[in-house]
């Protein structure tokens, strides 16, 4: 027999506005080091200095348009990884954190519709497999725009390095004439 | 189909006639770049991918730039990192303090990167490149270590942005007005995702350092790639620094065709265009330095990858003259490059500027990004001539950081307060003697 079915664990809301950068996620003077809890101790902490002392694990972070512009750091991500952050909710990702984002497994949810109606403190599930956002305070759901297919692949993989440690395993290194379309 | 040069670029690189916006292609790799910051990371994560070799020694460059001279023992530890990582591979393009500098001024300098190249930097100004004609973007270091490992990038072929310049720029006019006004046309993320391309007859009034600032800020529209098709100046640019490194490697010129598709146009009249400055805490802030208040300003940093080429520093130069720094301004000059340093002492400038009462330091990208070398303090007002004025991006969050061309910034730490050039030094060099060196 199962036991009681748990309620999925509710994350509280941290509501941002558009151009969240990569320097306020975590500030240059905290790059000397790539360990994530130290990052994470300092994660937000120009923007929002309550941010890192008050998050619990698996809250989620709601922000408007290009979150995560700026520097190539993927500290950042990390930096939001290692304070226990379960995904970031925007309207629109800048393209290097996307990519950072992938690859070091912070969860990503594009949803403009959720960024423009969820508000700080709310309650908040995200289910990634089914890229749903709910927002339990208002009792809204909202459906999240789909990664890319090929994006998903390197998901399922469980990262990029895995993926590159595969196709490097089966000899795919650009030595002679290659490449093509992958998805 | 007609193509964009993107387009054209990253379909050689794939190994296909041609690719379509929104796909994403496997493309092969001419040089990938990290610095001090970015190394040890990828470093680490290309160790976890079972790969014992980089895919290509001498198409990898690893540069000393963000926290150098290493500002403590954390920082040397970086360096160590990257340093180890360097020799145990064998790269070719390793350049340590005192041989190198900031990146994206010294890979064109070197001729490392080429026309018509794909280049995948593990730092966010990579797409500087663009200038000479070349694909090129900024990733992060698992990014780039799986470039170091397989020797390619999934990248997904943007769409393109065309800017087409016509006119002759005004007095005092540089590649970074040019670009803060697009950036103020279009948002920080009016790019987003774009290769943003300069184009148009106008183009030729600009030197190859007002077009490195030009694709230098691609990034702060959001942009994956800025770049400038190749013409004359590209070629003599090209060719003199390949003939300088006695470095010679084959490349090709690839231009857009007539009919090519581009999501959104731009028309920039140059001799409409003004002096900006962009206002805290964003880039799309900014507005002409004619229609500022006096701001009072306690500190001036002229250098970073987007205006610490000779150009700028001659520039910087020309609105000093014999004038010296307000005693209310810290002024901070940084070459950007052994060369630039080596350039500028040998005309003077560093002499000047420290006669002034200029502090001039060694090569760093140092306090661009509050690293070091010009921290900013809390509530103090920075003029600089980086990219980035976000909220602690030079140091403590409170500080406001203004950004605009090394002629602006100069006049600023002459007046102690932010004012137009003309204002400290009526008469605007001519153009062909003080910006084409």
């Amino acid at each position: 027999m199962r036991p009681l079915e748990r309620r999925p664990s509710l994350a509280r809301a941290w509501v941002y506005s558009d151009n969240v950068d990569t320097d306020v996620i975590i500030p240059a003077r905290y790059l000397t080091t790539t360990d994530a809890k130290e990052l994470a101790a300092h994660a937000l902490e120009d923007l929002d200095p309550q941010f890192a002392v008050s998050v619990k694990p698996g809250d989620v972070i709601v922000a408007g348009h290009n979150f995560g512009c700026g520097s190539s750091r993927e500290h950042a991500p990390i930096a939001l990884k290692g304070a226990g952050v379960g995904a970031v909710v925007a309207s629109s990702f800048a393209r290097i954190f996307f990519r950072n984002a992938i690859n070091t497994g912070l969860p990503i949810v594009t949803c403009p519709a959720a960024a423009e109606s969820i508000e700080d403190g709310n309650e908040i599930e995200v289910d990634l497999a089914g890229g749903k956002v709910r927002d339990v305070t208002q009792d809204l759901t909202f459906a999240a725009e789909p990664l890319p297919e090929f994006v998903m692949g390197l998901v399922r993989a469980g990262g990029l390095v895995p993926w590159v440690r595969a196709r490097a395993a089966a000899g795919e290194v650009a030595a002679g004439p290659r490449g093509g379309v992958v998805s | 189909m007609a193509q964009t040069i993107t387009e054209k670029i990253l379909a050689r690189h794939a190994g296909r006639s041609e690719v379509e916006p929104g796909e994403i292609v496997m493309c092969k790799v001419d040089l990938a770049m990290a610095n001090d910051v970015t190394a040890p990371p990828a470093a680490d994560a290309f160790a976890r991918m079972g790969v014992e070799k980089v895919w290509d020694r001498h198409k990898v460059a690893l540069v000393a730039s963000h926290f150098v001279p290493a500002k403590d023992i954390a920082t040397a530890k970086l360096m160590t990192r990257m340093r180890s990582f360097a020799l145990e591979q064998e790269i070719e393009h390793f350049f340590e303090v005192g041989r190198g500098g900031i990146e994206h001024i010294l890979l064109p300098e070197e001729a490392l990167v080429l026309p018509g190249e794909v280049v995948i930097g593990a730092d966010s100004h990579s797409c500087t490149y663009g200038a000479l004609g070349c694909f090129s973007t900024g990733v992060g270091s698992t990014d780039l270590a799986g470039v170091l490992a397989l020797g390619e990038i999934w990248l997904r072929v943007p769409e393109s942005m065309k800017v087409t310049y016509t006119g002759t720029p005004g007095d005092w006019v540089m590649g970074k007005d040019l670009i803060l006004s697009i950036i103020a046309r279009i948002g920080d993320d009016g790019a987003s995702y774009m290769a943003m391309e300069h184009t148009g007859p106008g183009l030729k009034h600009l030197s190859m350092e007002s077009r490195l600032t030009l694709t230098n800020m691609a990034i702060e529209a959001g942009a994956k790639s800025g770049i400038v098709v190749p013409d004359a100046l590209t070629l003599d640019y090209v060719k003199a620094r390949q003939a300088e490194n006695d470095r010679h490697r084959d490349f090709e010129v690839v231009a857009s065709d007539g009919d090519a598709h581009y999501a959104r146009e731009l028309d920039v009249d140059m001799s409409a265009a003004e002096p900006m400055i962009a206002k805290p805490s964003l880039p799309s802030r900014s507005v002409p330095v004619s229609s500022v208040e006096k701001v009072k300003v306690d500190q001036v940093f002229i250098g970073s990858c987007t205006n610490a080429r000779i150009e700028d520093l001659r520039m910087a130069a020309w609105v000093l003259g014999e004038e010296r720094v307000a005693p209310t301004v810290r002024l901070m000059v940084i070459p950007a490059t052994q060369r630039v340093w080596l350039q500028a002492n040998h005309e003077g400038l560093l002499d000047l500027f420290s006669r002034a009462g200029a502090s001039v330091s060694t090569p760093t990208c140092g306090a661009c990004l509050g690293a070091h070398m010009g921290v900013v303090g809390a509530g103090e007002v920075c003029v600089s001539t980086s990219n980035r004025n976000y909220v602690g991006r030079m140091g403590d969050p409170t500080a406001k950081v203004y950004l605009a061309n090394p002629a602006v910034a100069m006049a600023a730490a002459v007046a102690g307060e932010i004012v137009h050039p003309a204002d400290v030094r009526p008469d605007a060099p001519a153009r062909a003697e003080a910006l084409v060196g």
